[in-house]
């Protein structure tokens, strides 16, 4: 109550005390718009009603212009949509958001219009000069938004050493990508070297797009070294958290011969240290035709499931043991017993997992 | 909670930390003194304070300068060689005029350029200080004379606000004396400036957030967790609750993005093995001016032994209000006022959000006194209610968790409290909150706040029942009316978001990059409602123009310049347009507003 009464008072002072530039302010509704600035805050404090209705009253109480009226009531329809809580809920109005729409809300700026008969506010809003003007908007050059920032990462997810019955074999998986949130250029490979010789070595590059919060689309190109002779695919595939922390790389391959493979990959993380991390794993290859020459078969033809126990010295390097069991099935298992080689494999793995 | 309330404080010989996480190392920090300019004292009111600057004119340099806060050289951006930089002391009603001059070296952060943003002062849009708003910033071997009246008094503080300069130890405090006196009386008047030191280059860490968000999440639950949970709550009861964050792909132990393993919090540019110590004599009333000149941390302060009175936020005089603690947001300021006796020595001190480190100093009868420093406190865990997902049940969910070390406490009391401020709301059916269309679907959006609340009234996650009184923004009663009076002709609501694991985020899921103007005509004034739809907390900086902070019912509470949003929460603040031209528009963040949580407020005739 006294905070109200000082409100007023100190309006009436304020609007007793300067004249104001012609035009700049709206003095012949001085006191009254003073007495309605502060009515809706009694009235809140009072009554506690909805907004809605408190403005309602109180536009009929004092009677302004019609024109003041419904500018203010197309706003404060908004509020009348909260239930009639008395105390200590937020009411604040769930407006359209975006800063477009609450344009329509605004009636007249109040400074400038000789015939507002909006509320004017207890400390007077300054005159502007020349000299604000020209101190508000100088003349710049460009500068740089924040927010668009370019960045780059590389990782070896997998960097490690196999023990293959042909002897040691080294195996890669590789993956680097630079770009914006939503814009990147990825390059992908993985390979295998057995013996000095390299089994096994393909390399993607593709146009990543983060399309929802969790999953990227890509598309572009592999080539794959080895086996045999190089071959190159289009591609086109996604990859993402899926819910519950999976991580997942799913892709189709299209060869210019009209070979056809996809290739799923999965992966969890399991926290038994917040440096210790058992990470399981599962990849599955399949192809759309037999291919004699690289040892592929139509359908599924090999599964991989992986566990890797690493220990993160820091976070960007992660010495790692794990355990590889690679299966083959159908026509590539009978490719593999035809050329006298296991359709299953065991290995033991140790490797580190790098970025940077 | 930490088991020190009561504990005597022994005036005695430096304790050192037995925290594994580095405090730092070096005593001191700034390596080599640069000659002509001489080192703050900290002290306005006590015996000779010669780095602080007082008057109307000031010559402001930046310099580059060697620096050890954990014993590793780095170099810091600095104002006059100091870090932070000098006390600027301002008189209410002067025209100021600061001639600053950048003299970097081309390798310095940042260094083709240079900037001072005047944090909370109202001042002519080209005197602001943001580059590409208010002017073209200051380039290597020019100078920039700022010249404004000042309009207010109080305790606020001044940094860069370009590039990561601010990160690299470009910022400090500003003192203005009002013209009519103050509605307290002290006897000591000291700053206590709280900030983050890392030896990493700004530009690195920022770069690491885009590449591993979680890179100082060291707190994840663990599989041992989740038995012991299962064990004190039952399977399914942890299944759901995992499965919870799991559907979410967030943890709750996700409190700050950069936290002690990164960083090495600073009190007036000192470690905690420096002691940066306060003198008193017992039964004299000592007024700190604690200012949070952070780039990513938010601080819990309290002097174990001591009340204080907070007598003014933002540099705006509020009714006093005694607590013992109290959250500082990051660019936030608070003063207080203590009166310490009965003991030679009392500890300030300032742990993370996060409980992962802390900065300690001293308030003693002497130099060379330390008090008992208190363990940080145990980790919380953020509640589902934190999230703005409401629900008594979710919150009593996660109230399950422990941490790896075990100390993790489950956050009991917020359940109620959630439910309470919720609960009256859900029943009625009727606040779902609304998104902007613009998040739909939006790949930079990671969640959104079902059913959030203002939570004026809640000290905070980590803060909630440890047995002290904190100070909430409820309790920040201004001390004069609204000074515009008016209600807000119109409503603008924006949200706060982001991806936490892409490190992006904006207002409405639009980077600034992307953005239109919000724009404001000259005089009006208008609402702005915030809704955080992100899991972390947002100092949500106005330039040019005071952000009047609401109650519940929409009545004004308290003048801020910089208001916090934590997650899960909807506040509103009234604004008056009195301010033409371009103004920044922010979370204080540092690493938040370059990932493009930023708008340009536009005020027009």
């Amino acid at each position: 109550m006294s905070l109200r009464a000082i409100i007023i008072v100190a309006a009436l002072g304020i609007g007793a005390a300067g004249p104001l530039r012609a035009g700049d302010q709206a003095h012949e509704h001085h006191d009254h718009s003073v007495r309605q600035s502060s009515s809706p805050a009694t009235h809140e404090r009072q009554h506690g009603h909805q907004h809605g209705h408190q403005h309602g009253h109180q536009h009929g109480h004092h009677a302004h212009s019609a024109q003041q009226t419904s500018s203010s009531s197309a706003h404060e329809h908004q509020h009348a949509h909260q239930p009639g809580h008395r105390h200590g809920h937020h009411e604040h109005p769930a407006e359209q958001p975006g800063v477009g729409e609450s344009h329509e809300h605004h009636g007249h700026g109040g400074t400038t219009h000789g015939h507002s008969a909006e509320p004017l506010p207890v400390e007077p809003i300054p005159a502007l000069t020349d000299a604000d003007r020209a101190a508000a908007f100088p003349e710049l050059r460009a500068h740089p938004p924040h927010g668009v920032s370019v960045h780059q990462f590389f990782q070896f997810e997998e960097l490690e050493t196999r023990d293959a019955t042909e002897g040691t074999a080294l195996a890669w998986d590789g993956r680097y990508w630079a770009g914006t949130d939503i814009h990147r250029l990825w390059l992908r490979s993985h390979g295998e070297r057995v013996g000095g010789r390299t089994h096994s070595a393909d390399v993607e590059a593709l146009y990543g797009r983060a399309v929802t919060p969790w999953w990227d689309l890509l598309a572009g190109v592999r080539h794959d070294f080895h086996p045999a002779d190089s071959q190159t695919f289009a591609a086109i595939g996604v990859q993402g958290l899926a819910p519950y922390f999976f991580e997942i790389e799913a892709t189709a391959y299209f060869g210019e011969a009209g070979q056809t493979a996809a290739r799923l990959e999965a992966e969890y993380e399991l926290l038994l240290t917040n440096r210790l991390i058992l990470q399981p794993q599962i990849q599955l290859d399949l192809h759309g035709r037999d291919d004699p020459a690289r040892g592929i078969g139509s359908g599924l033809s090999t599964l991989e499931i992986g566990m890797r126990l690493r220990y993160e010295i820091t976070r960007r390097f992660a010495p790692y043991l794990g355990v590889v069991h690679e299966r083959a099935f159908g026509d590539t298992a009978d490719l593999r017993r035809a050329a006298g080689e296991d359709t299953d494999d065991v290995q033991v793995v140790a490797g580190v997992r790098i970025w940077f | 909670m930490s088991g020190f309330r009561s504990r005597p404080a022994q005036a005695g010989p430096t304790q050192p930390s037995r925290r594994r996480f580095v405090q730092g190392l070096a005593a001191g920090g700034v390596l080599a003194a640069i000659g002509q300019w001489p080192r703050p004292v900290w002290a306005l009111k006590s015996p000779g304070y010669p780095a602080v600057l007082s008057g109307t004119e000031f010559d402001l340099t930046v310099v580059d300068l060697p620096v050890s806060f954990t014993g590793r050289p780095r170099r810091a951006v600095t104002i006059n060689g100091s870090l932070p930089a000098p006390i600027l002391r301002w008189r209410e009603g002067d025209t100021v005029t600061l001639r600053v001059t950048n003299r970097l070296p081309p390798d310095a952060v940042h260094s083709h350029e240079t900037s001072i943003h005047w944090h909370g002062i109202l001042l002519p849009a080209n005197m602001d200080g943001v580059p590409g708003l208010s002017f073209d910033g200051i380039r290597r071997g020019e100078t920039w004379t700022y010249r404004f009246q000042v309009r207010q008094s109080g305790t606020y503080w001044y940094h860069a606000h370009s590039g990561f300069q601010e990160q690299a130890g470009m910022y400090g405090p500003l003192i203005i004396d009002p013209r009519e006196p103050e509605p307290f009386t002290y006897d000591r008047d000291y700053v206590v400036m709280l900030s983050d030191w890392t030896d990493l280059h700004p530009d690195a860490l920022f770069a690491r957030l885009k590449k591993m968000s979680a890179h100082d999440n060291y707190y994840q639950r663990t599989v041992g967790d989740f038995f012991r949970d299962v064990r004190s709550n039952g399977l399914s009861a942890t299944l759901k609750e995992r499965a919870m964050w799991g559907r979410m792909r967030m943890t709750p132990t996700d409190l700050s993005d950069v936290n002690a393993h990164t960083y090495t919090y600073l009190m007036n540019g000192t470690t905690s093995a420096g002691n940066w110590t306060a003198l008193f004599r017992p039964g004299e009333k000592v007024r700190l001016r604690f200012i949070n000149g952070s780039a990513m941390t938010h601080f819990d302060v309290r002097i174990p032994g001591l009340k204080m009175t907070v007598v003014a936020a933002d540099g705006q005089n509020v009714h006093p209000v005694t607590v013992d603690e109290l959250r500082i947001a990051v660019a936030e300021t608070y003063d207080v006022i203590v009166e310490p006796r009965g003991q030679d020595a009392f500890t300030i001190f300032a742990q993370d959000i996060g409980r992962t480190g802390y900065v300690a100093g001293t308030l003693a009868v002497r130099q060379g006194l330390r008090a008992p420093v208190p363990a940080v406190d145990p980790r919380p865990l953020l509640t589902m209610a934190d999230m703005g997902h409401g629900g008594h049940s979710d919150a009593e969910d996660s109230h399950s968790g422990g941490s790896h070390s075990g100390n993790a406490h489950a956050e009991h009391a917020h359940a109620g409290h959630a439910a309470h401020s919720h609960a009256g709301l859900a029943a009625h059916g009727s606040i779902v909150q609304t998104h902007p269309p613009s998040e739909r679907g939006n790949p930079l959006v990671d969640m959104q706040a079902q059913s959030p609340a203002p939570r004026l009234d809640d000290p905070g996650v980590g803060l909630r029942n440890n047995g002290r009184r904190v100070l909430t923004y409820a309790d920040l009663k201004s001390l004069f009316p609204d000074p515009d009076g008016r209600e807000p002709g119109r409503t603008v609501e924006l949200h706060l978001t982001g991806h936490m694991e892409r490190f992006s985020w904006s207002f409405d899921g639009i980077p600034f990059a992307d953005s239109a103007p919000l724009r404001l005509k000259y005089g009006e004034r208008l609402r702005i409602v915030l809704v955080n739809d992100t899991m972390m907390s947002h100092p949500i900086h106005l330039h040019g123009m005071w952000s009047d902070l609401e109650d519940e019912r929409g009545e004004f509470l308290v003048r801020k310049h910089t208001v916090d949003m934590p997650p899960g929460t909807k506040r509103s603040y009234r604004v008056r347009a009195d301010a033409l031209g371009r103004w920044a528009y922010h979370c204080h963040l540092l690493y938040h507003m370059e990932a493009g949580m930023f708008r340009e407020v536009r005020v027009e005739e």
